[in-house]
């Protein structure tokens, strides 16, 4: 047992916790999932829901174990007969107003009252024929729905908006069994991090507009991502339905993103779902842009690099990944090399209860990764030298200014009509983040992996994989220093 | 409002002694009948000193769970680091009490300078008058003794603030009144903290009850040797207590007696019984959140902390609801029920949902649609829903439901067998 640890048994498994600890963080640890509604561990403590209730030795009642700390030597049960009994209670006392209309409801598949009335609620209801509460839906911000009938009063919402986002808009109005969660009246659940609150409702009561109906909870499959909103890198869940993303949901991550993401961030995926991607590798022949696969196209390019020589311009999105990024130098070692990205700004959106938390100014996951790589900033500088160099490579940015009198080589997934890539000798489909693996590096030189949540369309492949092809054929896969 | 009665011959008047004596009302009257001698006496002692003669006389709160009064204050943190804090309870609110109203309607001075003693015992430099919203009366009289006894310099560097709730009940619930006072919802706060370490602003605080802090001149004047030895049963209780009684009695009023005085005075020598012609059916000896006691118990029941629980019940408040054999008791519960439904914060599940739930199923026996099965499913709602919760208000619903069926179970089985006329509710 380690020097200033809280020694103590949670359903008879011993645990060591440090002092402070709540008995619901401890149970943890002991494999003991203690059924809650209001607590959550990126908000303050409410006791509200009073799901909780633990037998505790020595205590003369139930305790709650959301906001009872650890003693040496306490002995918590979690299984006994009363706790259990008072759980069932709350089940049932959240049911009578509830609508039970999971079959319509978002959040069923995920949803902690039904997974805690599977688990241990009554088998019926001793309700009877009373009415229940009823409240018509209201719009309370830009995504979020708020449906009062399957409400709870957790209270997470009013407690995240007003000690995590500190904009306190919400509120619980009225008393009693009439009670449930106001808007302050001229305001609007518009914050940059208000999204939040849809994750952290445990029923289906606070809903996104962007989410609604488009899957039930069983069909999603999750990836672990990183976000590219920005430069902060927040962890998140990438939800795909059939091989769409539906949804980007926070992945706890108490160094980065503590459980929340922005809004930004949130809808920052329709664009993983274009349909107009670049399915197959073109290379001009004759003048024109023709599609071929990859082993003439990778040739062309090899080619291309070998019967070049002088300088070489690498023209970046600071949303590749490093591997792509560290690839395209090294394809281009052979040259007298520039390269540089741009990044959009945009305005900062710090998330005020937890420090070190925004959404950065630089809407780019890999600015930080791509300048560690030697990239420069100085894009203006780049689109100049690129008028005169042998070789150009475009990384992923369609849209850049590119005018080259040498050899254009476009690598990426989308191509406007009137893009200057559309110049290119040859132009090499990729997969976008959520199609491949690969590592970014965040605004604290945080590295992070993201996973691929869907494959690519066509013949696409993630752009490490294009370019580490291209610097094997060209003989300089092997590292030299 | 109307003026008290006279005084029993069997009352002990010691807070009650200036009820109806209007210029007792006035800072000129209050000195002239010898108040805030205890005041001078107690700036003269440590503070430490008067909080052990406060422990010494055996002073217990008056607003309902009897805490030891001077153990309460030793609470406070002993080195002082933060600002402390005194909140004075005055929400009276209670349904049956009314004792805190008449204190602070005439002898509104002797409630400042309890506060100001208490103030002194546990080095607080401000002090808050939480006022129930509907106390009209009282507000506009304790204004004008708080401007008088600035003007005099009474508090010294002590600041008092009057502060008026907005009438909701659970503002009366020591924490939620932190949280009134703060300018937050009246929610109950979780416990721990408690006061002493953590209430209003985070600060250390101890609340007290109206007549708690109007008892305190009295026995720093008189001493504690005197308090102590105001007690006619059990030496845990000490002092008068003032009885609101209501219901069925002749004469309905404050009435303050010993502790320890029995029920059975109070009800019949006091205040004259029950309307001629009826007998006493029920009593909810301490306001409406305590189980109910049936005439038996009643009328053997003494009058303090350890008696009333020795019946079942509790001493509460003090405020004595009364019961005739004409009182339909399943329409009488269903009523308490139906003011916590109406008073619940909202806060916890059981108490929000329980006591609404509660009420329907009483309404719904009154109607005449009751079920057999009903009777079970309250005595179950009822025992998820105490000792569950942070405050006690589902409680204090819980406890007449439990009592009432266990006591008067023919009167519900009699609506549920349709042998008495349904009641109109709602």
């Amino acid at each position: 047992m380690a020097d200033g640890m809280i020694n103590l048994t949670i359903d008879g498994a011993p645990v060591s916790v440090p002092p402070g600890t709540l008995v619901i963080e401890a149970a943890k640890q002991a494999g003991v999932l203690v059924p809650h509604y209001c607590y959550h561990p990126g908000l303050p403590v409410a006791g509200v829901c009073r799901m909780c209730l633990v037998e505790i030795e020595k205590a003369p009642k139930l305790q709650i174990a959301c906001a009872t700390t650890v003693t040496e030597g306490m002995v918590v049960k979690t299984q006994t007969a009363p706790s259990k009994s008072a759980r069932q209670s709350v089940l049932e006392l959240l049911l009578i107003n509830h609508p039970l209309d999971c079959p319509i409801c978002d959040q069923a598949g995920e949803c902690e009252l039904q997974d805690f009335v599977f688990q241990e609620g009554r088998d019926g209801t001793r309700y009877g024929e009373y009415a229940k509460r009823f409240n018509p839906v209201e719009d309370f911000g830009p995504d979020v729905l708020y449906v009062p009938n399957r409400c709870i009063l957790c209270t997470r919402c009013v407690r995240f908006m007003e000690d995590v986002a500190k904009e306190p808009v919400l509120n619980v109005s009225e008393r009693g069994d009439r009670a449930f969660i106001g808007i302050h009246p001229e305001a609007r659940l518009d914050h940059p991090w208000a999204g939040n609150v849809v994750d952290l409702c445990p029923v289906g009561s606070l809903l996104s507009k962007d989410f609604l109906h488009k899957a039930r909870a069983w069909e999603l499959d999750k990836t672990a991502s990183i976000c590219t909103g920005c430069s902060q890198g927040c962890n998140i869940t990438l939800d795909t339905r059939d091989e769409v993303v539906v949804r980007v949901r926070p992945r706890p991550n108490l160094e980065v993103n503590r459980y929340f993401i922005c809004d930004h961030g949130r809808m920052h995926y329709k664009w993983m779902n274009r349909g107009d991607r670049i399915e197959a590798p073109l290379i001009r022949r004759d003048g024109e842009l023709k599609a071929t696969d990859w082993d003439e196209a990778l040739d062309r390019v090899a080619g291309i690099l070998r019967g070049a020589s002088g300088t070489a311009v690498a023209l970046v999105s600071p949303g590749a990944s490093s591997e792509a990024l560290a690839l395209a130098k090294r394809l281009l070692s052979g040259f007298s090399w520039t390269g540089a990205f741009q990044v959009v700004m945009g305005e900062e959106a710090p998330l005020p209860g937890v420090p070190n938390l925004a959404l950065r100014a630089e809407r780019a996951p890999n600015a930080k990764g791509a300048e560690n790589l030697g990239y420069s900033r100085d894009y203006a500088r780049a689109l100049e030298a690129a008028k005169t160099a042998a070789v150009v490579l475009v990384l992923d940015d369609p849209d850049c200014a590119v005018e080259a009198s040498g050899a254009l080589i476009y690598l990426g997934s989308v191509l406007g009509a009137d893009a200057p890539c559309r110049r290119a000798d040859v132009i090499l489909p990729i997969a976008n983040v959520a199609e491949e693996e690969g590592t970014f590096t965040n605004c604290d030189g945080r590295d992070q992996r993201y996973y691929q949540a869907k494959p690519a369309p066509g013949m696409a492949q993630p752009a490490a994989w294009v370019l580490g092809e291209l610097t094997a054929a060209l003989g300089l896969a092997e590292l030299t220093r | 409002m109307g003026f008290p009665h006279k005084p029993h011959p069997k009352e002990t008047v010691v807070l009650s002694q200036y009820f109806g004596d209007v210029e007792a009302r006035t800072h000129k009257g209050w000195v002239k009948r010898g108040g805030y001698e205890a005041l001078a006496q107690a700036l003269k002692m440590d503070p430490a000193a008067v909080t052990e003669v406060v422990k010494e006389s055996g002073l217990r709160g008056r607003g309902g769970a009897g805490f030891p009064t001077g153990l309460k204050w030793s609470f406070m943190p002993k080195e002082k680091k933060k600002p402390h804090y005194l909140c004075v309870n005055a929400d009276e609110s209670e349904p049956g009490t009314f004792k805190d109203r008449e204190i602070m309607r005439w002898t509104p001075h002797a409630l400042l300078e309890g506060t100001a003693i208490a103030a002194h015992a546990i080095r607080a430099e401000i002090a808050y008058i939480y006022i129930r919203g509907e106390f009209t009366e009282p507000w506009t009289i304790m204004e004008r003794a708080l401007a008088e006894a600035n003007a005099a310099g009474v508090f010294g560097s002590i600041k008092v603030y009057l502060h008026r709730g907005a009438g909701a009940y659970i503002c009366g619930e020591e924490t939620a009144l932190m949280n009134s006072i703060e300018g937050k919802r009246g929610n109950p706060r979780i416990k721990p903290p408690f006061p002493a370490a953590a209430g209003l602003f985070g600060m250390p605080t101890t609340i007290n009850n109206v007549e708690t802090l109007a008892a305190v001149p009295p026995i720093l004047k008189r001493g504690a040797a005197w308090y102590k030895g105001l007690c006619l049963s059990n030496p845990k209780s000490t002092g008068t207590k003032l009885f609101s009684v209501c219901g069925h009695v002749q004469r309905p009023g404050n009435y303050e007696v010993t502790m320890g005085f029995p029920l059975k005075g109070l009800l019949y020598d006091m205040c004259g019984g029950p309307p001629a012609g009826r007998t006493l059916k029920a009593c909810i000896p301490g306001g409406s959140s305590v189980p109910i006691l049936t005439r038996e118990e009643t009328e053997s029941c003494l009058l303090d902390y350890e008696g009333v629980v020795e019946k079942g019940s509790m001493l509460g408040s003090g405020g004595v609801i009364v019961f005739d054999d004409s009182a339909d008791m399943v329409y009488q519960i269903m009523r308490l029920a139906r003011f916590y439904a109406h008073e619940s914060c909202a806060q916890c599940t059981q108490c929000r949902e329980g006591t609404a739930w509660t009420t329907k199923i009483m309404e719904r026996i009154l109607s005449g649609q009751g079920k057999t099965k009903d009777l079970d499913l309250l005595l179950d709602l009822s025992e998820n829903m105490t000792g569950k919760t942070i405050c006690v208000l589902s409680d204090s619903c819980a406890a007449p439901i439990v009592s009432g069926i266990k006591k008067f179970r023919g009167e519900f089985e009699a609506y549920l067998a349709g042998k008495r006329q349904p009641v109109m509710v709602g």
